[in-house]
């Protein structure tokens, strides 16, 4: 049988809204394994992953490390630090090593935007991106994808605004995928400074004021500003980027309808989101973080063959497979 | 050297308008004569080239051979090779080798190299300043002494106006271009690609093309202020072309050059992150390389030239912001001028050949560019109609990188030759 998604998953734009659709079914089985007092099922039992972080992660990382080993995969973690990476080795070198051990699949975040890519055209083994560079981070906007529907019962139609740096944003550029082919209506909010060239061409909409974002918005997906992003010289100082764009307890107040804030984490609180709002009940940060495993269960279980209609039995303790 | 006679082709010779069906005679290295019917000298050898095109020499303004020191990517006997491939009888040698050509020592090697290795002739562009650096003025007095016909901090522009200035002034007593990688540094810092909708989707820095336009502008300027000779490196935008056309109807001498890579694809070409795609300045849009193909017609741009700029495969096999800039562009560059420009209906081939070999000779000042009685014999026959497809294997430079590889062109060389003395030709 062909696979659903292909050998990889590299981001949301080259998956068409079937496919995405298909990988949030799947994972609403696995959201149940994880509430379990044994949260092990044997679906990957015999396959290695190797998780291989160039950049430093922690909620990414140990959710991944979490799905893997709640499907009863075997899993190595790589940090960048203190392995052969840091001696100078190249990518495709590593790539050839790890192929050359017969793994079955790699989770990579890397820097480098197309470092996902790059890897998957050079191994046999599965490829998923958990990160690459300021591309995409497709894990991350299935799982708010997954979010959404949960809250809001549907994607489509929902009008969802991304607020913040996304110029340097993976996060916003899965999500904008992700949301347009589900048929939500997707806006841009932030300092123009901080916008990239020609991202209204990809069928967004840009506010230029937090305000007007809030009075047109259902959900606001609220990113993290980087601190650097002010020494570069992007904005002037965080305590002017909170005043002028940080979704705040008063300007929600004003907001027409009631939202549903969401946040990659990690947070800075009081930069572009208030504590209040962040720990408030229009928050579903958490339930994010909780969702993040179920859906990268799902991808784990659609890569390496499984089968959507069989996700429901494997949970349940039988094989997926074929 | 035996004399030479190239029977029966279609002699184009831009500097005199010349096109017509004629025999070429070439004697003790120089051109004899072209006519019908002449008699053929005592030993001759002769090559009957019905059917096909006998042109001036092709000269690329803007090569980089890499040598010294980046021998691992290009030597100068491979690049001259691989520009005799390329239908090219001499190319100028950008100076960003290590060491920087910023002293007459550095390109009296360059010269002795290029004729050591016998192919195409080697005229050395040296640097505007010290290092490439931008600091302090290199002794252009000396470099031209040695052999150099323009200078260059090529790779990186002429930041400071004031040293631009200065270097357009100071070689206006030796008759010399200044040519210019126009890039304003701030705008264009840790680009990757052109900044435009497809830098958005693939996550890459974009280079903006206001860089290139600010430092286009910002050159015309200084040379309607000096009076000095500005040469504009591999201009890539739509914004360059219009500023150079409305210097030149205001009556301005700058000169401009324009790579076919630039003329040939769009940023769309970076989609897979394809390293081979990157280059400064990048890829740009439809409508710039629509710019670039009418600023070629009008003349607008003056001269096509390759950048060519080898690169080991090891460099290039990396992700894409880690890797080098810069593709080969020697052995393709008549193939895809001749299918874009002409087959593509903006040039005739004799205003092809016009602006690949007479038209560089004449803003540069070298000896070629002609077929006129008395010059020496650099010259180029071409199957205009041929069908080719681009084999890197078979590439004469050592380096491969190029977007082109397995692509369909039309027009190839079939002889090259420099002084009288075939140094490329394929049976």
């Amino acid at each position: 049988m062909t696979e659903p998604l292909g050998k990889d998953l590299l981001g949301l734009e080259p998956l068409s809204a079937e496919q995405i659709r298909l990988i949030l079914d799947t994972a609403e089985p696995f959201k149940e394994v994880s509430e379990r007092a044994i949260k092990k099922v044997p679906t990957l039992r015999g396959k290695t992953i190797v998780n291989l972080f160039f950049e430093s992660s922690t909620r990414t990382r140990i959710s991944f490390e979490f799905a893997e080993k709640r499907l009863s995969a075997d899993t190595v973690n790589v940090a960048a630090v203190g392995s052969s990476v840091s001696k100078g080795e190249t990518l495709v070198d590593t790539a050839r090593n790890l192929e050359a051990m017969r793994i079955d699949m790699v989770v990579i975040r890397h820097g480098a935007s197309g470092a996902a890519r790059f890897l998957a055209e050079r191994i046999q083994s599965n490829v998923i991106n958990a990160g690459d560079g300021t591309h995409e981070h497709p894990t991350q906007g299935l799982l708010d994808l997954l979010t959404i529907r949960d809250k809001l019962g549907h994607v489509r139609g929902r009008k969802v605004c991304i607020c913040g740096d996304i110029l340097h944003s993976r996060v916003a550029r899965s999500n904008i995928w992700g949301l347009l082919k589900l048929g939500a209506e997707v806006a841009v909010c932030g300092p123009y400074s901080l916008l990239p060239r020609g991202i209204e061409d990809l069928g967004v909409t840009i506010f230029r004021r937090i305000e007007e974002a809030i009075e047109w918005a259902d959900v606001l997906n609220v990113l993290r500003l980087q601190l650097e992003r002010m020494n570069a010289g992007f904005i002037p100082s965080l305590r002017e980027y909170y005043r002028v764009f940080g979704v705040t307890q008063e300007r929600l107040e004003r907001a027409p309808r009631e939202l549903v804030i969401l946040h990659p984490g990690p947070m800075n609180r009081g930069v572009e989101i208030d504590s209040r709002v962040a720990d408030g009940p229009h928050s579903v940060i958490l339930h994010q973080v909780t969702n993040g495993v179920a859906v990268r269960m799902a991808v784990l279980y659609l890569l390496t063959g499984g089968r959507p209609e069989q996700a429901e039995a494997a949970k349940r303790g039988r094989e997926g497979g074929e | 050297m035996k004399p030479m006679v190239l029977r029966g082709g279609r002699v184009i010779d831009p500097s005199s308008g010349r096109d017509d069906v004629a025999d070429l005679i070439i004697r003790d290295g120089r051109i004899e004569g072209i006519g019908r019917n002449q008699g053929v000298p005592d030993g001759a050898e002769l090559h009957d080239v019905t059917g096909l095109v006998v042109a001036p020499g092709l000269i690329d303004v803007h090569t980089h051979l890499r040598e010294p020191g980046q021998e691992d990517r290009e030597t100068i006997a491979t690049g001259t090779a691989a520009a005799a491939a390329g239908g090219f009888t001499a190319v100028c040698a950008m100076p960003n080798t290590d060491p920087t050509i910023d002293n007459q020592s550095a390109v009296g090697f360059v010269v002795k190299q290029a004729v050591a290795a016998g192919a195409a002739r080697v005229y050395p562009i040296a640097a505007v300043t010290l290092g490439q650096k931008g600091e302090q003025l290199a002794e252009f007095g000396e470099l031209v002494g040695a052999g150099a016909v323009a200078v260059s901090d090529d790779g990186h522009p002429v930041a400071s106006g004031q040293m631009m200035r200065t270097a357009l002034e100071y070689a206006r007593a030796f008759g010399i271009p200044v040519a210019d990688h126009c890039e304003e540094p701030t705008l264009a810092a840790g680009g990757v690609m052109h900044e435009g909708v497809v830098s958005t989707r693939l996550g890459l820095k974009g280079i903006p093309a206001v860089a290139e336009e600010i430092m286009v502008a910002r050159d015309i300027l200084l040379a309607r202020h000096t009076g000095g000779h500005v040469h504009l490196c591999h201009m890539s935008t739509r914004g360059s072309v219009e500023l150079i056309r409305r210097a030149k109807e205001a009556g301005m001498a700058v000169t401009a050059e324009a790579c076919p890579h630039h003329f040939s694809l769009t940023h769309e070409a970076c989609a897979g992150y394809d390293t081979n795609a990157k280059m400064n300045p990048p890829l740009r849009e439809p409508e710039d390389v629509e710019a670039l193909r009418g600023g070629l017609k009008d003349g607008t741009i003056d001269v096509i030239a390759t950048d060519h700029a080898p690169h080991h495969y090891d460099a290039k096999e990396r992700e894409f912001d880690d890797a080098p800039m810069g593709i080969v562009g020697l052995e393709t560059a008549l193939g895809l001028s001749i299918t874009r420009l002409v087959d593509g209906g903006y040039l005739t081939l004799p205003e092809l050949l016009d602006r690949m070999s007479t038209i560089p000779a004449r803003i540069f000042h070298l000896p070629g560019g002609t077929l006129a009685a008395g010059h020496p014999a650099d010259v180029v026959v071409i199957d205009p109609g041929a069908r080719w497809t681009v084999d890197v294997a078979r590439f004469r430079s050592k380096s491969r990188n190029t977007p082109f590889a397995g692509w369909d062109l039309a027009g190839r060389v079939i002889r090259t030759i420099v002084g009288g003395r075939t140094v490329f030709s394929r049976t």
